[in-house]
């Protein structure tokens, strides 16, 4: 009976509680009470830009790969970095959907379509142009609202005993063809496969595109949720070829504690400028009030030589800055035969999934 | 207080109405009359029925075996049949993948469409029918059936006439809280490549960033929500009845003589897929990664955070869930039939779609608690009202009211009436609801990302960052730790709602017939 009476107990004040907690919690979520002990490391802009020490960032990208570069800002510049680690999409959705009311300063994304998709709604501001002129214009926001930060290309990452490297496609347009017929990996719900789909339409043309999925469809593709399990598939020798950006093959080796060449996977990067060779960026946007300095400094690291290289030699991503040798065993980005297209003209992606819908692909 | 809460739970759909009617009826219709649609529509509510049927297969015929029978090793089984609801979706329909090449060679094959989904989903939802079933057996009154031996009726007989339809509102309840669990995971379905409403909302939201399209496939899923209400409520009409025991004493074991084994083997069996396909997979993946290590610095913190925000969202569910609960179940009526309808109504919206609308009620009416836990709190409420509520109702459609009435009549102040009365009787089910919702919370993780304080991990959380990067190995532990927490709440709620029998470690000896020397009171059956 006693139980029972404290059980009503903690029912009878719980409403309270929650009352009292509301008052107390009220300064919770505002970053500006903090004591402002950093100095504006990075620019010294004082009058032009607010600097409280700290910032939040909501980051797309892992903790894991995202996490240990924050921490050599934060010793860098005395800031400190709140992070709220999420999905890319979902991100920016709970990005549109708090609007201005965004405990936000910068948004770190997994894509350019993320990042164009918060822009649009008017939610990213304006990068100084000197920021934006440190990465080419093929890999920035034309607007100004958003940079890339690492590149990654699309690659066919291929079974080394199952395909000699003769065999290998020059376009990824022969995978359609019997000899590929269940053989080829492919992540139809993923942003990446999307964004090179929609390059495919930009470059050759809808029919085009449309031709390939329906192809792609008909040919017996082994279909993954993600690229992380297609590249574990070709190495273990299940499925022979799969359409991935290029870095899951580290993740892979990083995995199971080996070097990248030992694994049995190994990576195809296509010639000529074909679409199959498509390079995309994570990048980062700044989020409310501008200019913020402690914001626009983490830009600034990011793209500094200290934090590129963090990325090239962690996460064996391409630098977006110049004079940066690109991640070892790894041709120079200059060196890939990519496609002539602008990241910019990648936004229309409803049109892309439900061409991909319609060739029964998702 | 019903109202208050049921306004809770009707968050999430008071954000659809109003993102909806900025797009106007004619986009709305626009979107919604395609084929696409159709076929989601026919998918999910076609693997919502196999679901809920074998879930109801499962979860009644167990919770039978342990309560009523004397097979074997019955005690252990009992706690052990509860554990697959500890294991989320994503990590079992991921685990049930991953181990799928030990019996198939062959890539083609992969373990994967409808026939995975049901099978992943059906292993790790019938619980949902399980535990409220066993609770409620536990619980009935063993002499109307005694009456009915005596009078000649079969044990099989007694069953069907007498002992299931008592137990029917815990039977009802647990078949549509699996129900809706099937419309609104996404885990398995997403996995398993399985195209239902959640999979498509989720595409709509993450690849084409689309919110409008997404959103408007969340109201389809709410009206076939309403459907599946409109239906259960039905079966549900023909009549709940009280139980009108006075004294509360264990119900006699059937003999099942040889059968018994079998019945050991079938639910051994059970628990050992549901269990061991997981075990087996993360043992695999520890075995083969090189990343465990990093899971030890932060399994402590992410721990902390499970169990805080998982407490919390549960006690605020069941406070939320208690004045719906007995409202439905001391003053049938249309109001209290619609308050706790409507509490269902949330629960077969993937938990993205409540996120987003707790963010959206966060930013514009509660700013303060915005990305606090309370805020995390009450999208767990909002999520998981109905888990609470069904239990409670149903344990207060079993406890007789007369009792409660005599108290009243001897002077007794209602709010004395609950506590010494009221809740006292209904406590193993409120008990039962508050698991669930305890365990259910810590499984959660879209709506966690969304509304978590800037920096809390969470053990789901930290699965999800470790599996993104494809460090299986350090998922392992986080996983493993997850299911070992989520195991305690489970084995004191099935003590508590006396599944199984104080002290009995191994099989008690079974008794066919009731004690002769029972002379049960002959009461008769009230139907309200």
């Amino acid at each position: 009976m006693i139980r029972v009476t404290r059980l009503a107990l903690v029912g009878a004040l719980l409403p309270l509680t929650l009352a009292a907690c509301t008052s107390t919690d009220e300064q919770a979520p505002a970053s500006d009470d903090t004591t402002t002990e950093a100095t504006d490391a990075a620019d010294g802009g004082e009058g032009v830009a607010e600097s409280d020490g700290t910032l939040t960032l909501y980051s797309g990208r892992n903790e894991e790969l995202v996490q240990p570069v924050l921490d050599d800002f934060t010793s860098e510049t005395g800031i400190e970095v709140e992070v709220r680690y999420a999905d890319t999409a979902a991100m920016a959705a709970q990005l549109l959907e708090e609007g201005e009311n965004s405990p936000a300063d910068a948004f770190l994304a997994q894509d350019a379509g993320a990042l164009g998709a918060v822009s649009a709604e008017g939610l990213l501001e304006e990068l100084p142009q000197e920021t934006l002129d440190l990465v080419a214009d093929t890999y920035r926001s034309a607007d100004g609202t958003w940079v890339g930060l690492t590149g990654r290309s699309r690659v066919l990452a291929y079974n080394t005993e199952a395909v000699p490297e003769d065999e290998l496609p020059a376009s990824v347009q022969e995978l359609t063809g019997p000899e590929w017929t269940g053989r080829v990996g492919v992540a139809p719900t993923n942003a990446s496969f999307q964004s090179f789909v929609t390059a495919m339409r930009v470059l050759e043309g809808e029919d085009a595109a449309a031709t390939w999925l329906e192809g792609l469809a008909a040919n017996d593709p082994q279909i993954r949720e993600r690229n992380g399990e297609i590249v574990a598939d070709v190495d273990s020798g299940a499925i022979d070829v799969g359409l991935v950006n290029h870095y899951y093959v580290y993740e892979l080796a990083a995995e199971q504690g080996v070097a990248p060449e030992e694994l049995d996977v190994a990576l195809h990067f296509f010639p000529d400028g074909d679409t199959g060779a498509l390079v995309n960026i994570s990048g980062i946007g700044l989020v409310g009030e501008q200019p913020d300095a402690d914001a626009q400094a983490l830009v600034d690291y990011l793209l500094s030589d200290a934090g590129q290289t963090y990325f090239v030699e962690q996460t064996s991503e391409y630098p977006m800055i110049e004079g940066l040798e690109g991640p070892a065993g790894l041709p120079a980005l200059e060196e890939l035969e990519t496609p002539d297209i602008d990241l910019n003209d990648l936004e229309d992606l409803q049109t892309t999934i439900g061409m991909i819908t319609e060739a029964g692909l998702l | 207080m019903a109202l208050a809460a049921t306004a809770v739970a009707l968050l999430p759909l008071g954000y659809l109405l109003l993102r909806t009617a900025e797009g106007g009826l004619p986009t709305w219709w626009e979107t919604v009359a395609t084929e696409r649609v159709a076929r989601l529509t026919a998918t999910s509510l076609l693997l919502a029925l196999v679901v809920t049927l074998a879930c109801l297969v499962i979860g009644v015929g167990s919770a039978w075996l342990v309560t009523r029978s004397n097979t074997p090793g019955r005690a252990p089984l009992a706690v052990l049949l509860a554990l697959p609801l500890a294991v989320p979706s994503y990590v079992a329909a991921f685990t049930w993948v991953s181990v799928s090449d030990l019996w198939s060679a062959d890539p083609g094959a992969r373990f994967e469409g409808f026939g995975a989904a049901a099978l992943v989903l059906t292993l790790y939802t019938y619980p949902y029918v399980y535990l409220p079933v066993a609770a409620a057996l536990a619980r009935v009154d063993p002499s109307q059936e005694e009456v009915a031996r005596s009078l000649g009726c079969g044990p099989w007989r007694t069953l069907t006439t007498v002992t299931l339809p008592q137990v029917r509102p815990a039977i009802a309840g647990g078949g549509l809280l699996a129900a809706l669990y099937v419309l609104a995971d996404f885990g398995a379905v997403s996995i398993l490549r399985l195209d239902t409403f959640t999979r498509a909302i989720f595409t709509a939201l993450s690849s084409g960033f689309n919110r409008s399209m997404a959103l408007t496939l969340a109201t389809v899923l709410v009206l076939l929500t309403l459907a599946i209400l409109w239906g259960e409520g039905r079966t549900r009409r023909a009549g709940a009845r009280f139980s009108t025991a006075t004294v509360s004493r264990p119900a006699p074991a059937l003999d099942l003589g040889p059968w018994r084994l079998v019945g050991t083997g079938t639910l051994a069996l059970v628990v050992l897929t549901a269990l061991g396909v997981p075990a087996l997979s993360l043992a695999r993946w520890i075995a083969a990664g090189s990343s465990a290590g990093q899971a030890w610095d932060r399994i402590g913190g992410a721990a902390w955070g499970s169990l805080s925000a998982s407490l919390l969202g549960a006690l605020l569910t069941v406070a939320l869930a208690l004045p719906v609960g007995l409202l439905a179940a001391r003053h049938p009526g249309r109001l209290s039939a619609l308050l706790e309808r409507a509490a269902y109504l949330a629960h077969a919206l993937p938990g993205v779609v409540v996120g987003l609308s707790l963010v959206f009620f966060g930013v514009t009416v509660a700013l303060p608690l915005y990305q606090t836990t309370w805020l995390l709190a009450l999208a767990y409420a909002s999520l998981f009202l109905p888990l609470a509520v069904a239990a409670v109702a149903s344990a207060a459609a079993q406890a007789p009211p007369s009792l409660e009435e005599a108290a009243q009549s001897l002077g007794t102040s209602p709010a004395r009436v609950f506590t010494r009365v009221t809740l006292p009787l209904t406590l193993p089910g409120i008990g039962a609801g508050a698991a669930l919702v305890f365990l259910t919370a810590m499984k959660e993780l879209p709506a966690t990302l969304l509304l978590r304080p800037t920096g809390m991990e969470t053990l789901a959380t930290r699965l999800w960052s470790a599996t993104g990067i494809g460090r299986y190995a350090e998922a392992a532990p986080y996983a493993l730790l997850l299911v070992a927490l989520a195991a305690i709440p489970t084995w004191v709620v099935v003590r508590r709602t006396g599944i199984v029998p104080a002290g009995a470690a191994g099989p008690l000896p079974g008794r066919a017939v009731p004690h002769p020397a029972d002379p049960a009171p002959v009461e008769p059956v009230v139907s309200p």
